[in-house]
């Protein structure tokens, strides 16, 4: 049953919410060992949440849009009373003081929080397997990785833990998982989604989105986590949410423009399988059959944004994570003085990709280097907007696949750095221009893993992205992705 | 093996980020961000003249909220997730003679 059409049930008392939860938990109990989508389930708490719920019902009252719907947040958020460790070792044991805006939001529309999902630590990965408490696997296959940073929102959703999820996306961490998964992931426009409450990685590129099994409920959730919130400074006063209205549109008219850098063919990265390009043809060849005009277009600046973004986020992060001194909250380790204290305790509290990418962000960001490596990238960033601002004279969407390849083998790249940071590249030019993205299942791979299919639209143009979702994904349930 | 970034420049950056390293990590962390480094080299040779920084993607300036009054967060449950507390202060070990 869909979020909708259980928070619909559970409003006119044909369901109850306890119910609802008890099947959730239900399939946890089953599956959790094997998968580690969670690093805490809160199911006394989501008992807690489920009563009041139908209570509110049997009383005539009503609960709210999203009532008695199971929602999986990444522990990356802040929840009031309930820890949140980024799935750090320095902040295990945190209890944050307050919640974050879509906790808030998402308790007052009638939600149930089954738990607190797993992720690469401080979001910093692309296959969850960078976590100080354990890899989260892929549901469809447990050699597999669910794709990161936000890969236990993805996994729970896939496996029936969760209605919905909750990631954050970087540089593709929640479109890239949900395409891994076989799930819908939406990254907002950049300012859509209150921040606040949202642990920082990287702040000029972080936003929330939602996770959900099909485009309508993925829908549903961005309308209600999206809007104006002052507690968020960058937060963008004026965005009124209008998805769900979108989803019946059609794609009649409506110019689509496949991205010539990030589509596998001649002047494309490299490293994009045939499989996903296949894939990505066929999710092109169903928009035209729906009415939409296809054309090649060219965002030269795009190959750039691997190297851009693997600039700007470290360097965004190494500021950010300075907070982790072993002053305030979290983890410390003694020493002698302030400072060996404050090394001491990130030393043994932050694990290795955090520690590489502090370094990486220290170095772009340190006298002598800041000139070639950040200050290049941030014009870099300019150069992608007004390419991205030039095709959308042309176009209204943009199709690219989600991640290079289809879900990889758990250990397979966590060697090398450099080859999971390429799992990022059809992600990252959104994230650096503020513009949203959605990924949406369209068929297999050769191995029988699910692909996804990326859309891109302009800044506050949100609802664009779950209108050609909506016909991607009524196109690959008639078959049209085989 | 890279030459890009030296070990010392590892050892430098790593004081600079709060960090002790093993030998093994300065090893490790030489080659891969040299890696990494090497990769960026389209967008450090790239002739960006006069074209302007974007830090951020919006273009938002001074954004205030109104002057009111508002609930704060509570001292008490913040000091409480403190490490070390003292009459209402986070302690810290000795600040003074330290290195700069």
């Amino acid at each position: 049953m869909s979020a909708i059409e259980t928070a619909r049930a559970v409003r006119a008392g044909e369901r109850s919410a306890v119910d609802v939860l008890e099947a959730h938990l239900g399939r946890i109990e089953a599956r959790e060992a094997e998968i580690h989508a969670f690093n805490l389930v809160t199911e006394d708490s989501a008992r807690a949440q489920a009563e009041a719920v139908d209570a509110t019902v049997a009383a005539g009252g009503d609960p709210g849009p999203l009532a008695g719907v199971t929602v999986a947040l990444k522990d990356n958020m802040c929840t009031r009373g309930i820890p949140t460790t980024c799935s750090s070792k320095i902040l295990e044991g945190w209890i944050p003081p307050y919640d974050a805006t879509v906790v808030t939001k998402l308790a007052a529309a009638g939600a149930v929080f089954v738990g607190k999902t797993n992720l690469d630590e401080f979001a910093m990965g692309s296959s969850t397997e960078n976590s100080a408490f354990g890899a989260t696997h892929n549901p469809l296959d447990l050699s597999r990785v669910p794709g990161g940073s936000s890969g236990g929102s993805a996994a729970a959703v896939a496996a029936g833990f969760a209605a919905l999820g909750i990631g954050s996306d970087t540089g593709g961490s929640v479109r890239q998982p949900a395409a891994f998964c076989g799930v819908v992931g939406m990254k907002p426009t950049y300012g859509a989604v209150s921040r606040y409450g949202l642990i920082a990685f990287g702040s000029s590129l972080d936003q929330i989105g939602p996770f959900a099994a099909d485009v309508a409920d993925a829908a549903a959730l961005f309308d209600l986590i999206a809007g104006h919130d002052p507690r968020d400074t960058t937060s963008i006063a004026d965005f009124v949410p209008s998805a769900g209205a979108a989803l019946d549109q059609g794609v009649d008219g409506l110019r689509v423009g496949v991205v010539r850098e990030l589509s596998g063919g001649p002047g494309s990265v490299e490293g994009i399988s045939p499989d996903v390009i296949g894939r990505t043809k066929a999710a092109v060849e169903a928009l035209a059959a729906a009415g939409a005009e296809v054309e090649e277009v060219s965002v030269p600046s795009a190959t750039l944004g691997l190297s851009a973004y693997y600039l700007v986020a470290p360097a965004e992060a190494s500021s950010n994570l300075a907070r982790y001194d072993g002053v305030r909250f979290g983890l410390r380790v003694d020493g002698a003085t302030t400072g060996e204290m404050n090394t001491a305790t990130r030393t043994a509290g932050f694990g290795e990709e955090v520690k590489r990418r502090i370094m990486l962000g220290t170095y772009a960001l340190s006298a002598g280097y800041y000139d070639a490596f950040y200050g290049k990238a941030l014009k870099v960033r300019t150069m992608m907007l007004n390419d991205f601002a030039a095709v959308y004279d042309k176009v209204d969407v943009l199709i690219t696949p989600t991640a290079p390849t289809t879900a990889f083998l758990m250990g397979e790249r966590s060697q090398d750095p450099m080859t999971m940071y390429v799992n990022d590249v059809c992600t990252i030019p959104s994230n650096l221009v503020g513009h949203p993205g959605i990924s949406v299942p369209f068929g297999v791979g050769d191995d029988g893993m699910p692909v996804g299919v990326q859309v891109l639209a302009p800044a506050t143009e949100d609802a664009q992205t779950f209108r050609v979702g909506a016909v991607l994904e009524a196109a690959a349930n008639s078959g049209g992705a085989s | 093996m890279s030459e890009r970034i030296t070990r010392d420049d590892v050892v430098h950056v790593a004081r600079l980020a709060r960090l002790q390293l093993s030998e093994a990590e300065i090893e490790r962390f030489t080659e891969q961000l040299g890696d990494v480094l090497d990769h960026a080299a389209d967008v450090e040779s790239l002739d960006v003249g006069d074209i302007p920084p974007t830090a951020h993607p919006l273009p938002l300036v001074n954004v205030t909220r109104p002057d009111e009054l508002v609930e704060s967060l509570d001292r008490a449950e913040l000091l409480a997730q403190a490490p070390l507390v003292e009459r209402g202060h986070f302690r810290v070990p000795p600040v003074l003679g330290e290195e700069p």
